[in-house]
């Protein structure tokens, strides 16, 4: 393979110095528009809900929080880390898609497709049975193992073989793989009906309802991990050129991808345990924000971290609004969402081949 | 699947050529042999079968008792329960195998099922809103089938840009797979628990309960699509051989593959709609009939059907007899076939 193989992690650089450094102050012009969407996304999910609340009563919930106004024991207790999870989890998925995606130069790479949800999710289930676990922070070191352990045998199978992991080899090795361990989660699912009542909550993808306390504990691995890959930016771009080419700048490309490739699974294993599969946020994000401000990787991750907030925490506000006064499931919106998105990859360029 | 012999010499071993006014066939009588010795062990497999239970009968007895022969008792386990039960599983993997063998064919992929590329989602997002909302169950098989076919229009027309590719075809069946399962989700927790248990069984795939209408309702779209899907076969043949080579021999490309999409999915549809996404059976039957009687072509379209039909029989005696609960068959194949598969995967991958 040749970089002109992969035009999304190509640095283009376009005019001269003048014109280079007015497209910095817009990219970070951008970014600063960004952070506030997120603060207004944050806000309205909030604000938003089957039970909508003023502007005033979500600020003193924040700030000046009185325990006797319902609004906002609601802001506290059930919207607050409803939106603290969205948000990170929404910007984790994204980064590590981003990531992924340079890491494997494969436009399809991403969390969900590539098995490690569902792995996370047939672990959960296994705990869930055997041992008869209930709470996430329980179930924690299970998710981390199971999506692991199907990100490795994913990427062993996609990449036997010459011209290592082509877009279509992984997805169908993903998928394959998930369907297996769909057979399989089902089947421990179909035995007993508290395991069914546990599961299905969580194998559909969603914020709601969890405590900030289970964040706690995955907060480590999300958050920091999101941060370490925000660094990465300019191996990616390197590595991004080809394997060749990147050793040829003398970049240890096996020792940056392994580190990336464990930086992914700790950002998704800590994700998926905290809100379960939710998928194409790690997908379609990066797209999104490679449409805006090219393939370098430096400003790539920042805006996907951006970017892939907003869009878990909008599709959240979304589910609730549409399906009022029940509501429709984070992963739902997403797929709902991403999945025409994957068909629209799929109908553009040559990625079929 | 690297091997074609479609340009080989017309005097091959193992076949002979039958010509008409109209039409040449070559028929390999070698593999039509096979199916043969096949379809004796299918049904020895199958009386076998019928002797199995709680309520034991011997050989002779299921043997008399098919002809309507020997005491009442007997006749009633074996033709209203064990019979039509047995049949559903013989068409069922049938279907599911000759459907995996078009797919598998037409997009050039060993990887490739109906469960892989979202029609059997569709059939499970309509039967999992049928049965939780507590619609008339006899018209369940009606809904997934609609499910299905709906999924299957909606896959091909996305993928049509001037024409299918294949590839593409994989890609948008996957989108199209997880938009449906999100729907199911949905589904699965908006209801109370009771209710979704029962769709939840449906969508691992089982047989039990078939009665005759079942095996009417099969046999019936069997007869008319099976001999399509036999006779189609030469022309997923020539696709095989790429896109030039099939149209210099003079085939309408586009109008082909509607034709095997078309058939295919109605093989598939009519398994799942009867019962549920039974899942690896697609999958996994082709390759083995390839193994066994080399490249595919009409005569291996018969014995890849009757291999099918004695996996899945086979998987439904052990779904239903070898464990002290008996399970959904779906259970059973996914627990053989998964691992197989696996190893196929990784080794497909290896010589590509």
């Amino acid at each position: 393979m040749t970089s002109s193989d992969a035009p999304m992690g190509v640095v283009t650089i376009r005019g001269g110095k003048g014109s280079r450094r007015w497209l910095s102050v817009s990219r970070a012009a951008g970014l600063a528009l960004l952070l506030a969407g997120v603060v207004l996304v944050a806000l309205l999910s909030l604000g938003v809900g089957s039970l909508t609340i003023s502007l005033g009563d979500v600020w003193d919930g924040l700030f000046h929080y009185d325990k006797s106004s319902y609004d906002q024991t609601v802001i506290r207790s059930l919207r607050l880390p409803r939106t603290i999870i969205g948000l990170a989890v929404g910007g984790g998925l994204a980064v590590a898609g981003a990531t992924m995606q340079a890491v494997t130069r494969n436009p399809l790479a991403e969390p969900a497709i590539l098995g490690v949800s569902s792995g996370a999710s047939f672990a959960i289930v296994t705990a869930v049975y055997f041992l008869g676990l209930t709470t996430p922070s329980q179930y924690l070191w299970f998710s981390f193992a199971g999506a692991l352990g199907a990100a490795m045998v994913v990427l062993f199978i996609a990449s036997a073989g010459r011209g290592g992991p082509s877009p279509v080899k992984l997805a169908l090795a993903g998928v394959v793989l998930s369907s297996l361990l769909g057979a399989w989660t089902s089947a421990l699912i179909l035995l007993d009906e508290q395991t069914l009542d546990v599961a299905r909550f969580w194998l559909v993808g969603s914020v709601a309802g969890r405590g900030l306390d289970t964040f706690w504990v995955v907060a480590p691995f999300l958050v920091g991990g999101a941060i370490v890959c925000l660094f990465l930016g300019h191996q990616l771009n390197v590595l991004s050129l080809g394997d060749e080419t990147a050793q040829a700048l003398g970049m240890r490309t096996a020792r940056i991808r392994l580190l990336c490739s464990i930086l992914v699974v700790l950002i998704t294993g800590a994700a998926v345990s905290v809100a379960g599969p939710i998928g194409f946020v790690g997908l379609a994000t990066p797209h999104i924000v490679r449409a805006i401000v090219g393939p370098d990787y430096r400003w790539v991750l920042p805006y996907s971290l951006l970017v892939g907030a907003i869009f878990l925490t909008g599709a959240d506000v979304v589910g609730r609004v549409v399906a009022k006064p029940s509501e429709l499931q984070t992963g739902v919106v997403t797929a709902l969402v991403g999945a025409p998105f994957l068909i629209y990859l799929a109908r553009q360029r040559a990625l079929a081949n | 699947m690297a091997v074609f012999d479609y340009a080989a010499s017309p005097r091959r071993p193992g076949h002979i050529t039958v010509r008409s006014r109209f039409v040449a066939l070559r028929v390999n009588y070698r593999v039509l042999l096979f199916a043969l010795i096949a379809s004796v062990l299918l049904l020895l497999l199958a009386t076998y079968a019928m002797t199995l239970g709680s309520y034991s009968i011997p050989f002779s007895g299921v043997v008399k008792a098919v002809v309507g022969q020997g005491d009442p008792e007997r006749l009633t386990v074996v033709r209203t329960l064990r019979l039509p039960r047995v049949i559903c599983a013989i068409l069922i993997g049938a279907a599911l195998a000759m459907s995996g063998s078009i797919f598998q064919g037409l997009v050039r992929n060993p990887l490739v099922s109906p469960d892989v590329i979202g029609i059997s989602e569709g059939a499970g997002l309509f039967a999992v809103f049928w049965i939780v909302t507590g619609f008339d169950l006899a018209l369940l098989p009606a809904a997934a089938f609609a499910g299905a076919a709906l999924t299957a229009m909606a896959i091909y027309v996305l993928t049509w840009k001037g024409g299918i590719s294949p590839n593409r075809l994989i890609l948008v069946g996957i989108g199209i797979g997880a938009m449906l399962r999100a729907g199911t989700n949905y589904l699965s927790v908006r209801y109370p628990v009771e209710q979704v248990r029962p769709a939840v069984v449906w969508q691992m795939g089982s047989i039990y309960g078939s009665d005759w209408g079942d095996v009417k309702l099969l046999t019936g779209l069997l007869l008319v699509i099976a001999p399509i899907a036999v006779a189609l076969t030469w022309q997923l043949r020539a696709l095989q051989l790429g896109d030039g080579v099939a149209r210099s021999l003079g085939l309408p490309l586009e109008r082909a593959r509607l034709g095997l999409i078309v058939s295919a999915c109605a093989l598939a549809a009519v398994a799942v709609a009867l019962a549920g996404p039974i899942g690896f059976v697609a999958l996994m039957v082709p390759h083995i009939a390839r193994m066994l009687a080399g490249p595919l072509s009409g005569s291996v379209m018969i014995f890849t059907g009757v291999l099918g039909a004695l996996f899945l029989l086979g998987a439904d005696m052990i779904a239903q007899h070898a464990l002290p609960v008996s399970l959904p068959v779906g259970v059973v194949t996914g627990a053989v076939g998964a691992p197989y598969f696996l190893f196929l995967l990784y080794r497909a991958n290896v010589r590509v």
